[in-house]
């Protein structure tokens, strides 16, 4: 393979509370792929996330962005937590939270201007949320707030996009027009890494996938490893889906 | 008015404005009961800087107390970390323990020094105009003022130049992680600040109630405004609002001026949380029946849509077959006439033309929740009016 590697974690472990969730994880991400990091709950999925963006401190392992540490390549990453780690009756507009993502490249003390003011707007209508700008947070439904969530990686018009579990709790519209989304995105040759939960749809979605468990179990194109076999070993139950091509 | 009078509510006001900024955030973090807990362990550091300066508004005093605060922020989260109490029970666990040792410490030295526990938890504002600030012998004010008014400046210059980080971090820790501001600064930052506040402002209104100027006017504030600018506005106002009126109360009744001053930011609470607008208790029960009253209207108006049969139409038993109370059948009956969504026939009730579609647009709306949907029955119709 002569792709460039967008990211590559090498020996990973992380513990809370000197309990390991991640065990001696080595994964390369390629460039402009569309990956599901797939396992069980508690597999360390979302860890694996944090701790690539530091938001987590490893106790062992090294993180490169293009070979370089992460700390170096901050605006080439975008990050969409999970919906539940915020406190959506917070007093702001959908609009505020898009212009959050804009706060990276402004660094510190700097405010948005009107140049961010209107990356944050295309975001939003990118999204289709561009009637709710003013909306307050509280009043967005599930669906309209992950749209949120994910005009604000847009605007940070990036290179990899990390989500965490962005088709929970959404419908099927939102859930649609979201995989539209990150579909073009790796069309403009972005790479976009999701953790995702629903196995029927890792095929149609995504061409690429990891299995994580603790330890990583596989990775690679869904095409070569997404069989039951590498489910089985992730899931530790028999595993059988019928993948349709 | 005179002027003891006057630079007394001045310095309460400037107190009042001073707490609101940390404790609009505070109250935005969940962090209520940190305020509490740093109001009581300033104490020993208190008393340690009186110890050394002789001087209750020296600076080493302040930053002293202010550490001590940090501290215990620090105590707490770290107890908590070690996963074995939860964080309510770390906060009760540590500031008793160095609220105790202050307590300990003006005991034993009592006869000594001019510091007695009162003072300190409770303020005594009315004396703040006595202790008098000289610059090469021109008297410029009340010490009290001068530090409050620089705590508050600080406070104001740091607010003006990290709301965006403060913002964020409040908001979404984990992003504003990955975008490389430091959580951990940022929330230590405002721990500073909300400790140096409280130390600043004990002289005023004493160590406890200082809880009460940080907590209550930023609750109050949440439950009226949904924008965080407008939010740390109206704290602010009610914050200066209620020192003002607090004190008159004080004079009025020749009473306690920080009891006074808190008692009022607990009646303008309660008041808000009884009127607001839309989160208070009164809007929000009116806004349910109304809806329930809807819901009625809409669940009677299908009724009538999917049946036919004339029984289930006559008026006298349609409390049978939706059952509901004879009451509550009237009030939806009255509300569909009115509306011209039925008419009544030798007791027979029908939908008209009106209520046929709206009937429809309704139960399209709540099926696809599309707010387009309505949009054009918004003004026609009341049920959506929200």
């Amino acid at each position: 393979m002569d792709k460039k590697i967008a990211v590559k974690v090498d020996d990973l472990t992380v513990a809370y509370n000197y309990k390991p969730v991640l065990w001696d994880i080595d994964l390369k991400i390629p460039e402009g792929v569309l990956m599901a990091i797939v396992g069980p709950n508690g597999a360390g999925k979302s860890t694996l996330i944090k701790s690539i963006l530091g938001i987590l401190t490893p106790i062992a392992g090294s993180i490169r962005i293009y070979d370089k540490p992460y700390t170096k390549q901050r605006k080439l990453v975008a990050y969409v937590p999970q919906k539940g780690s915020v406190d959506w009756d917070f007093p702001t507009t959908a609009l505020d939270v898009v212009l959050m993502g804009t706060y990276g490249s402004l660094g510190w003390i700097k405010r948005p201007r009107q140049k961010e003011k209107k990356a944050a707007l295309e975001a939003l209508e990118k999204v289709g949320m561009l009637a709710f700008k003013n909306r307050q947070i509280s009043q967005l439904s599930g669906g309209q707030q992950q749209r949120i969530f994910l005009a604000r990686a847009l605007v940070q018009n990036a290179s990899i996009y990390f989500m965490d579990e962005p088709f929970q709790g959404v419908d099927a519209t939102t859930e649609i027009a979201i995989i539209n989304i990150l579909k073009e995105l790796r069309k403009a040759g972005k790479t976009v890494v999701v953790v995702h939960h629903d196995l029927q749809t890792v095929p149609e979605y995504f061409d690429w996938v990891t299995f994580l468990n603790v330890k990583k179990i596989a990775t690679g194109p869904v095409k070569e490893i997404f069989n039951d076999n590498n489910l089985t070993k992730t899931y530790g139950i028999n595993y059988k889906v019928s993948i349709q091509e | 008015m005179n002027s003891a009078q006057l630079e007394i509510q001045l310095i309460a006001a400037l107190v009042a404005i001073a707490c609101a900024i940390p404790g609009t955030f505070l109250v935005l973090r969940k962090m209520a009961m940190i305020s509490d807990a740093i109001s009581h362990s300033i104490l020993p550091g208190i008393v340690i800087g009186f110890f050394i300066t002789h001087n209750l508004n020296s600076p080493l005093l302040i930053f002293l107390a202010a550490f001590t605060g940090v501290l215990t922020v620090f105590l707490v989260e770290y107890i908590q970390k070690t996963g074995l109490v939860k964080k309510d029970t770390a906060i009760g666990l540590v500031f008793p323990a160095l609220f105790s040792i202050g307590v300990i410490m003006i005991a034993k030295h009592a006869n000594d020094v001019h510091l007695d526990v009162d003072a300190v938890l409770l303020g005594e504002i009315a004396f703040a105009p006595l202790d008098r600030l000289h610059i090469s012998g021109v008297d410029v004010g009340p010490k009290a003022l001068w530090v409050i008014g620089s705590i508050l400046i600080t406070t104001l210059i740091l607010l003006f130049l990290f709301f965006k980080e403060l913002k964020i971090s409040t908001f979404d820790a984990g992003l504003t992680a990955s975008l490389g501001f430091s959580p951990v600064i940022l929330h230590y930052g405002l721990m500073t600040v909300s400790s140096i506040t409280t130390v600043g402002a004990f002289d005023a209104v004493g160590a406890i109630l200082v809880v009460a100027l940080m907590i209550a006017p930023a609750a109050a504030a949440y439950l009226i405004t949904l924008d965080l600018k407008k939010m740390l506005v109206l704290a602010i106002i009610i914050g200066i609002g209620s020192a003002i009126s607090g004190y008159w109360l004080a004079h009025a009744l020749d009473a306690s001026i920080s009891g006074s001053i808190t008692t009022i930011l607990g009646l303008v609470f309660l008041l808000v949380y009884l009127f607001a607008p839309k989160k208070g208790v009164i809007a929000v029960y009116f806004r349910e029946k109304q809806q329930r009253i809807e819901v009625s209207l809409l669940t009677f108006l299908l009724h009538l849509n999917n049946h036919n049969e004339i029984e289930e139409r006559h008026v006298n038993h349609l409390n049978e077959h939706i059952n509901w109370q004879k009451i509550r059948a009237k009030t939806v009956l009255n509300l569909a006439l009115q509306n011209n969504m039925i008419t009544i026939d030798k007791d027979i009730v029908s939908l008209t033309k009106k209520g046929v579609k709206f009937t429809t647009q309704a139960i399209d709306y709540i099926i696809t929740n599309e707010d387009s949907k309505i949009e054009h029955m918004k003004a026609d119709f009341f049920l959506f009016r929200g």
